[in-house]
């Protein structure tokens, strides 16, 4: 199939950027969408100019390395990774827009890649526990309700990708937030710092210039691992507990 | 990286939010009852408003309960703008573009679920607001008074909504008010932690935001077409 992509390139963090076209004669419909942009690439570098730079690691789905911005859909039109994305969902002669992720707290490194650490720094202000675990116990020796196993695993399914933060119209991180607080919280592991964790990682979240939630839901809707809604409701719950507790001195 | 206390966080402010928006949702409700009274009639009608006034005397002083209704909806209105205002700055740069489209791709502009309701939630609340002062300007200081003053509220309620310029600008606020609180309930609910479904449209608070507001904006509706319409007995 033949396409012609629009893509974001920017040389560097302090240069202007701007979408360049691309036409693409010999596109297999299996393809995924990076190895698209692999074709691209070789054809320029053949043609001897910059290959368009972009994240990805696994191709698999599963480790949040890759992610841009496809026609103003985070990860495209597809509940996927950009990765497991095939271009068998597009049409012959279509126009592909591909833009990285868009928020003040992911500057552009180059082109697609963005710098995604703020989303570390949110997880080194609580997202784990610091009891000492050691090797894996008897599962049944700590009893969690099926529901809230399941629950809590559905939000740790949260690869960091940052879909969330590019699809959000105010460029909030909190489905990622919640899905941390969710998954730890819900397990008797992470009873010890719920509170702490939840008031450190809302502050880390604000400090890096995140927006705040208003509940539409984009980020539900672009999260390729499906990650409900509710999670931040449980963030909502658990910081207006923690911030009682605090303000009570219990 | 300067990290603020979590009391002034932007969840803090969303509570900030949520809690003023229903103190004024409270409002309406009780605002709709009042309204709904024209069909009993001028000497119900006006009886109601005298009641209002006289309500708890002598414990309160004459208007003493609108006085206290009144401090607490202004301050419900300021902290819900304050809210707003300090939010959608920081919203605006957290986007990553200010003062341009976010994304240069033409398609998908209105997202992939987005509602109308939520892309009007900060005009439509600025709607909402001056209708707000037009609405007080109207019937409550009597400044304004299409269709002839009155000392009776019956009379001036009836004397407005016979006009049908007057009934229209305020079908046209009730759908704007409508709008926002089609959004801002779901919202409200959400961000004070009441939401268990995995997504906004399947969410039994969506049911619950519809449900106020068709109730809300019908109840208020009803009164001005009834007039308009000689049906107010």
């Amino acid at each position: 199939m033949k396409i012609t992509v629009n893509v974001w390139r920017q040389k560097d963090a302090d240069t202007k950027g701007q979408m360049v076209t691309y036409p693409l004669d010999e596109v297999d419909e299996h393809m995924s969408f990076l190895e698209m942009l692999d074709v691209l690439n070789e054809k320029l570098t053949i043609d001897g100019e910059d290959p368009v730079a972009f994240d990805s690691d696994c191709r698999e789905g599963i480790c949040g390395t890759c992610g841009v911005v496809i026609n103003g859909i985070p990860h495209g039109p597809e509940v996927t990774t950009t990765c497991q994305l095939h271009m068998r969902t597009f049409s012959d002669g279509d126009v592909i827009d591909i833009e990285p992720w868009r928020a003040g707290a992911f500057p552009v490194v180059k082109d697609l890649v963005v710098d995604r650490g703020a989303f570390d720094r949110i997880i080194q202000a609580g997202g784990y526990i610091s009891a000492p675990t050691g090797s894996a116990v008897e599962a049944n020796n700590i009893p969690v309700p099926k529901a809230d196993a399941d629950h809590a695993f559905e939000a740790a399914t949260c690869i960091g990708c940052g879909a969330c933060v590019a699809a959000c119209p105010n460029g909030s991180a909190m489905l990622f937030t919640a899905s941390k607080i969710t998954h730890l919280g819900l397990l008797p592991q992470g009873q010890p710092e719920r509170d702490s964790r939840v008031i450190g990682m809302i502050e880390q979240h604000d400090a890096e210039g995140f927006g705040g939630c208003t509940n539409i839901g984009e980020c539900t809707a672009a999260c390729p691992k499906g990650i409900p809604l509710d999670v931040i409701s449980r963030l909502n719950r658990d910081l207006l507990g923690a911030l009682g507790r605090q303000s009570i001195g219990s | 990286m300067k990290r603020t206390p979590a009391t002034r966080s932007t969840v803090a402010l969303k509570y900030l939010m949520a809690v003023s928006g229903l103190i004024m949702i409270g409002y309406l409700l009780l605002h709709m009852y009042g309204n709904l009274k024209v069909f009993a009639g001028k000497e119900a009608f006006d009886e109601y408003a005298h009641h209002l006034r006289t309500f708890g005397e002598p414990m309160l002083p004459y208007e003493g309960l609108l006085w206290i209704v009144r401090v607490v909806l202004l301050a419900a209105i300021l902290a819900h703008i304050y809210a707003v205002v300090v939010l959608w700055r920081r919203n605006r740069a957290a986007a990553g573009v200010v003062g341009a489209r976010r994304y240069h791709s033409s398609k998908n502009r209105t997202g992939i679920q987005r509602s109308y309701a939520s892309f009007t939630m900060r005009w439509g609340g600025i709607v909402v607001l001056a209708f707000i002062v037009y609405h007080l300007l109207h019937l409550t200081a009597n400044v304004i008074h299409p269709g002839g003053a009155s000392d009776s509220p019956y009379e001036r309620v009836v004397n407005g909504f016979e006009i049908w310029w007057v009934v229209a600008s305020y079908t046209v606020a009730m759908l704007a008010v409508g709008f926002h609180l089609w959004h801002g309930i779901w919202s409200a609910l959400t961000t004070l932690g009441g939401n268990r479904s995995a997504n906004r449209i399947d969410s039994r608070l969506t049911g619950i935001a519809v449900v106020v507001t068709l109730v809300i904006v019908l109840g208020f509706l009803l009164p001005p077409w009834a007039i308009l319409l000689g049906l107010e007995g």
